[in-house]
This record gives C-alpha cells, sequence and structure tokens, in this order.
C-alpha cells in the first residue's frame, strides 16, 4: 500500500487545490442565489421609489438603469462586472459598493479585533481551568457560564450591558465609534485609515484615543464574550479528551511535571480543532456582526447590510452579501491549508 | 392511594428521566420544568394574561407608556403603551408556532431529500451536496433575512409573518438534517439489510423510506432540540433587525427587545427588554438542557452505566461541537468518510 502513495508534497499540494477549485462554485453559488432571491421581489428603483413616483416615471427610471431586459442578461451582466470588481453604486445613498465595503468593513475588522481579544483573554484561560477542575466546582460554574452565554442573545446582553454600564452607572457611551468631537476632529485630520483606532493614535491626541477605546469596550464584551463561550466549550472538551490520550500517559510516565504535560503534550495538541472552528467563527463575525453593530449602532458591515436590507437596496445588499461570502470562503480555506500543514492526517 | 404510586409511570417521558443519573437527570427535569412553563404559557396565554398582547388600553382608559411595574402592570408597559407581562406570555405562543412550523418543515424537507439524495447518489447528490454546503457555510441569520424578504416582504400580518419566519429558519435546518441524513443513509446502505430488500424485489422507494429511513433517524431528535433553540434565537434575532411579525400582528420578543433598546434603555428603563429577553435565555436554556440529555440517552454509543454520565456528557459535546464543525464543514469529497454527526448550533444565527 505504502508504495502505492503519492508523496506527501505532491498529496497536499492536489488537496489543497481541490480545495481551491471548490471555492469557485461556493461563491458563485451564493451570488447566484442572493441575486435571483433578491430579483423575484422585484426590482431596486419600485423597491425604492414605489409609491412615490407615477408608474410612468417608473418605467424611465427602469429603463434607464436596465431594470426591464430579461433577468438572465442582467444576471450575466453582474456577474460579468462583479468578475471585473465591479459591485454597482447603492441607490439609497449613491455610494460605490467599494467604498463602502472599505469603510464599513474597517470598522467591523475593528470591533472583530477588539471582539477577538476580548474571546482570547476570557476564553482560553476558563477554558483550561474548566478541563483541570473537572466536574469540581469551577468546571460546573464555567460550563454554566458558557450555557448562559450560548443561550442569551447578543442583543439582549447588549441591551443590559447598556442598562448597567452606560444608563446606571454613566461610566461607557451606550453606542456609536466615537464622540461626535473626535469623529470631527479625525475628520479634519484627513487620510483616514479607516481604523478609527489607527487615526485616534495617528492624531496623537490622548483624548481621542481614550474617546474611541470607551466607545469600543461594550460592544467587544459583549460580541467577545459570546465568542468566549463557544472558545471554552471547544478547548475544554479537547483538551479532557487529549489529556487521555496514551501520549500524554507516556509522557507523564517518563517523569514530566503535570505542568507540562498539560501546557506543552496536551494543550498543543487540542488546538489543533479549536483553530478550526475559532477561524470560522472569526470569519462569521468578519461577515457582518449584524446583531452586535446594530445594538450598539457600530457603523461596520453588518449595521450598513441591515439598514440596506430595509430600505430594500438590492444593490447594496448583493455587493455586501458577496463580499461577505468571498470572505467566508476564503477563510474556509486557508483554515484547511492551515490543518493540512500541522495535521498530516487531513491531506487525502 | 395505589394509583398514586403508580401514576409517575404513566407520565410521558418517565422512562427517559429513569434512564438518566445524577447531573445529568437534573439538566433534563430542569429543561424539562422550563419547557413545561413555556408551553403552559404559549397554550393558555389568553387565561393567564390579564390583557391581551396588542390592548393598550383598559375600560376606555390607556395604559400609558412606559409605566414601571405595578400591581395592574406587573411587567410594566412598553413605549408603545402594551403591557409587557401580556406580550411576554404572548410571545411564547408565536415561538411555539415558529418552532414547530420550521422544524417540521426542515424535517420533511431534509430528510426526504437527504434519504433519496445518499441511496440514488450520482450526478443528483453532488449537486444538493455542492448547493447545501455553500448555504451552510453562508451566515445564516443572514440567509433567514433574505428568505423573510423573499416570503412576506419583511413583516406582515400573524400567520403571514409566523409562516415567513418559519421558512426563513427552515432554509437555514434544511441543509443541517439534509447532511445528517445522507451521511447516515451512505453507510446504511451497504447493510445486509439493504441488500436484503433489494433481492427481494423492493423498489427503491420502498427501501430508501420503509427500510433505511427508520435506521438512520436516531440523530434526528438530538438535531431537533438543537434546531428548536436555534429557531427561537434566530425568530428574535429576525424581530430584533426588523424582519419580523408587526407587533399588532403577535407578540414577539425581539421585537420588544428592539424597541427597548433604541427607546428604553437611555432613559434607564430596564422592564421592557428585561423581561422578554429573560424569557428567551429560560426557553434556550430548558431547550438546550434537554438537548445534551438526550443525546446521552438516545445514543447508545455514547451511553454507559450510572456514574459515569459525566465522562458521557463530555463525548456527547465533543461529538457535538468538534465533529460536526471540523469534519463536516469541509470538502464534500471528504463528507463521505464521516459517518454522521449531528451540527453543532455554535454559530449562533448571527454569524455571531
Amino acid at each position: 500500500m505504502r508504495s502505492k502513495q503519492l508523496p506527501s508534497s505532491v498529496a497536499l499540494l492536489r488537496y489543497l487545490g481541490l480545495r481551491l477549485v471548490l471555492l469557485i462554485p461556493t461563491v458563485w453559488i451564493l451570488v447566484t442565489v442572493v441575486f435571483f432571491f433578491m430579483r423575484v421581489i422585484g426590482d431596486p428603483i419600485t423597491a425604492a421609489l414605489g409609491g412615490r413616483l407615477s408608474p410612468a416615471q417608473l418605467a424611465e427610471r427602469k429603463a434607464e438603469a436596465g431594470y426591464d431586459r430579461p433577468v438572465w442578461v442582467q444576471y450575466f451582466e453582474y456577474l460579468g462586472n462583479v468578475l471585473r470588481g465591479d459591485f454597482g453604486t447603492t441607490n439609497k445613498d449613491h455610494r460605490a459598493i467599494s467604498e463602502v465595503l472599505l469603510t464599513n468593513g474597517a470598522a467591523t475588522v475593528e470591533l472583530v479585533f477588539w471582539a477577538v481579544l476580548v474571546a482570547f483573554v476570557v476564553g482560553i484561560p476558563l477554558g483550561r481551568l474548566a478541563a483541570r477542575y473537572h466536574d469540581r466546582l469551577p468546571d460546573v460554574t464555567i460550563r454554566t457560564f458558557s450555557v448562559l452565554v450560548y443561550a442569551a442573545p447578543v442583543f439582549f446582553i447588549g441591551l443590559l450591558a447598556k442598562l448597567l454600564f452606560s444608563s446606571a452607572l454613566g461610566w461607557l457611551p451606550s453606542s456609536g465609534r466615537a464622540s461626535t468631537g473626535t469623529r470631527l476632529e479625525l475628520g479634519r485630520q484627513g487620510g483616514s485609515s479607516h481604523f478609527m483606532i489607527v487615526d485616534a493614535i495617528r492624531s496623537g491626541d490622548g483624548a481621542a484615543i481614550i474617546d474611541v477605546l470607551r466607545h469600543a469596550v461594550l460592544p467587544a464584551l459583549t460580541l467577545g464574550l459570546l465568542t468566549a463561550g463557544i472558545f471554552i466549550r471547544l478547548i475544554r472538551i479537547n483538551l479532557l479528551e487529549t489529556v487521555r490520550a496514551d501520549y500524554v500517559t507516556a509522557a507523564r510516565a517518563r517523569g514530566v511535571t503535570e505542568r507540562k504535560v498539560v501546557s506543552k503534550h496536551a494543550f498543543r495538541n487540542a488546538l489543533i480543532p479549536v483553530v478550526t472552528v475559532m477561524g470560522m467563527q472569526i470569519a462569521l463575525m468578519l461577515g457582518g456582526a449584524i446583531l452586535t453593530e446594530t445594538t450598539f449602532e457600530w457603523d461596520g458591515l453588518g449595521y450598513q447590510l441591515s439598514q440596506y436590507l430595509l430600505a430594500r437596496d438590492f444593490v447594496a445588499v448583493q455587493g455586501i452579501v458577496t463580499a461577505i461570502a468571498l470572505v467566508i470562503a476564503v477563510t474556509s480555506f486557508l483554515i484547511d491549508v492551515i490543518n493540512a500543514l500541522v495535521d498530516p492526517r487531513v491531506r487525502y | 392511594m395505589a394509583w398514586l404510586s403508580k401514576l409517575p409511570a404513566r407520565l410521558p417521558g418517565y422512562r427517559l428521566v429513569k434512564s438518566t443519573h445524577g447531573l445529568q437527570r437534573v439538566m433534563l427535569l430542569v429543561g424539562g420544568g422550563l419547557i413545561a412553563v413555556f408551553v403552559i404559557a404559549a397554550l393558555g396565554a389568553q387565561w393567564i394574561s390579564p390583557y391581551d398582547f396588542d390592548q393598550t388600553r383598559y375600560g376606555g382608559v390607556p395604559f400609558g407608556t412606559q409605566q414601571p411595574p405595578s400591581a395592574d402592570h406587573w411587567f410594566g408597559t412598553t413605549v408603545g403603551g402594551y403591557d409587557v407581562f401580556a406580550r411576554v406570555v404572548y410571545g411564547a405562543r408565536t415561538a411555539v408556532m415558529v418552532v414547530l412550523a420550521s422544524v417540521a418543515a426542515s424535517i420533511v424537507l431534509g430528510v426526504s431529500t437527504g434519504v433519496v439524495s445518499g441511496y440514488l447518489g450520482g450526478w443528483l447528490d453532488r449537486l444538493l451536496v455542492l448547493v447545501t454546503d455553500a448555504l451552510y457555510a453562508f451566515p445564516s441569520l443572514l440567509m433567514a433575512i433574505i428568505v423573510s424578504i423573499v416570503v412576506s416582504g419583511g413583516s406582515s400580518n400573524a400567520s403571514g409573518g409566523i409562516i415567513s419566519a418559519a421558512l426563513a429558519i427552515t432554509v437555514i435546518f434544511v441543509p443541517q438534517y439534509f447532511r445528517v441524513v445522507r451521511n447516515a443513509t451512505i453507510s446504511a446502505k451497504t447493510e445486509p439489510y439493504v441488500d436484503a430488500a433489494r433481492v427481494a424485489g423492493s423498489k427503491s422507494g420502498r427501501i430508501m423510506f420503509g427500510h433505511v429511513l427508520p435506521n438512520v433517524s436516531q440523530t434526528i431528535p438530538v438535531l431537533i432540540t438543537l434546531n428548536a433553540s436555534e429557531a427561537i434565537l434566530t425568530l428574535a434575532s429576525l424581530g430584533f433587525l426588523g424582519f419580523g411579525i408587526e407587533p399588532t400582528s403577535a407578540a414577539e420578543w425581539g421585537y420588544d427587545l428592539n424597541k427597548a433598546t433604541t427607546s428604553d434603555v437611555a432613559n434607564g428603563i430596564w422592564w421592557t427588554g428585561v423581561f422578554p429577553g429573560l424569557a428567551i435565555v429560560l426557553v434556550v436554556t430548558g431547550v438546550t438542557l434537554i438537548g445534551e440529555s438526550l443525546n446521552d440517552v438516545l445514543n447508545p454509543l455514547l451511553r454507559t452505566r450510572g456514574g459515569a454520565t459525566a465522562t458521557t456528557a463530555d463525548e456527547a459535546e465533543l461529538v457535538q461541537v468538534v465533529m460536526s464543525e471540523v469534519s463536516d464543514r469541509r470538502a464534500p469529497v471528504e463528507r463521505d468518510r464521516t459517518a454522521s454527526a449531528a451540527p453543532a448550533a455554535s454559530d449562533k444565527g448571527e454569524a455571531p
């Protein structure tokens, strides 16, 4: 059998090549599904302006924008534009979709960065702690926490956080990315990176930095704790599993200290499946933490998407959704690459 | 009094409770209790609640808006002048209807396509796997929003709103049932009893739904509990984002939370948000607890004798969280090798 197997590097390349090729139908199917779903409801012009214009005016506008042509023609035109990187312009506020993706995408990336930080800082130690005190009080407490965090919708946690830290105690701002003063000040600076914290640091104004950070605390904690709940479950269960593995027993038998057994031998191997799920979680968050962003009026991709959906701005929705599909597909590919590199068993 | 001692044995779920131990039994009982309260509220809403969910005045006198909890209004009133207690109780009814409709529809669609696809194989199978994979890789809440807009134009009357919410949730679930059942079918179709049926001259349809289906359906109860909690969260999320049911058509917790977030929280008004939010948390916790214990009890591979239940709970969780997310998410070519695993509910609708 062994002699028939391909050299492992060729097998790896073949596997990755296959995964890469499979990205294309995944993204294409999503773009297609969203396109036709959107067209089922009608055309963007009627959706946006119906009732405000006369039927004749509507028809004129539709012809102008090309929405009176057969849906297939529109579909292939749209696909062609997307392939060239042209997502179109929003109907609601006439912004180029690429600009929406850039500015609001940056806001989402910023939020996800803080949230992942919270999730790591809270999730990893608690997961390890729960595994270490398996079935004793710390474990039961931590598991209850992670079930409750799962059961609570993120907007309810956000609401409680706002009630407590913003309304009752008045410690933190309840919404937005920065106060108006800071926003104007950073806007005057010019050459925005779209990452508010980067702009604030560039301005060198301590008050602006603190203002931006204070605005990020509640959204980051809300989204981060939710993600931490998932991380806790994952790390705990994988750690418990690897601690029982033979090579861990072997390490113990050789006299390796318990501390080292857990941190060097068990923990690292427990991380392999964890990385996969974490990666997908992060990709999903990047795809728009719609609920968190809406709760805190954080002007990210998810918040914008839900605004465009409410306004029935289909060009915007299609563009953002396509971008989200791309992010998720590419991330899932990257995770598979990492997995294949780390764990030889994955390669086929 | 002899009949009293026999009574417990006649209650539904008695054998299920009997087959659990220790912590597992506590989880099952607590979960069952929470669900019982939820179902009672849903069925008896008009007797439990002193007011209707869309009532804003009593005897011609308006309730008043944003009134704090009082003897007349136990949970206070909302910014729209509704009674919060009534909306929480009636919200249970909406949630039950949406959960039942969406789970039933997903089972019918997902299980039948899964069995057919897995048993027949070929290009149809490849195509269905590709499509469900693409759908599964996509943030589920986003898909639900798009479907609900397609079905109802975003929001609508009671039955329309419930149906569109249920359909939106169904679209998320069908790929999960499809995947689990298809994978189980693929491993089941090589079993001798399938060959035997074929030799005896049974038609494909009869083999699929008479022989294979009963053998691949053990994982479904666990999946149902996972999906029931996800359905409640998705319904609330749709309502929260403004794609749910009109407030005058049915009470819906997510919508009330939205109103609380936008108009009440900044003024320190807590009662409009905290009560519907707690209702969601308690129901989802109840369903999750039942799901975790069902997983242990119904899956013989994980069942051990009394006392060792803690380990089985862990393993069940491992199966849920890791197996599905890790191995099922990969390329379809590999999928055949993973027998069956319930997809974990960890993505939670909001692309978190």
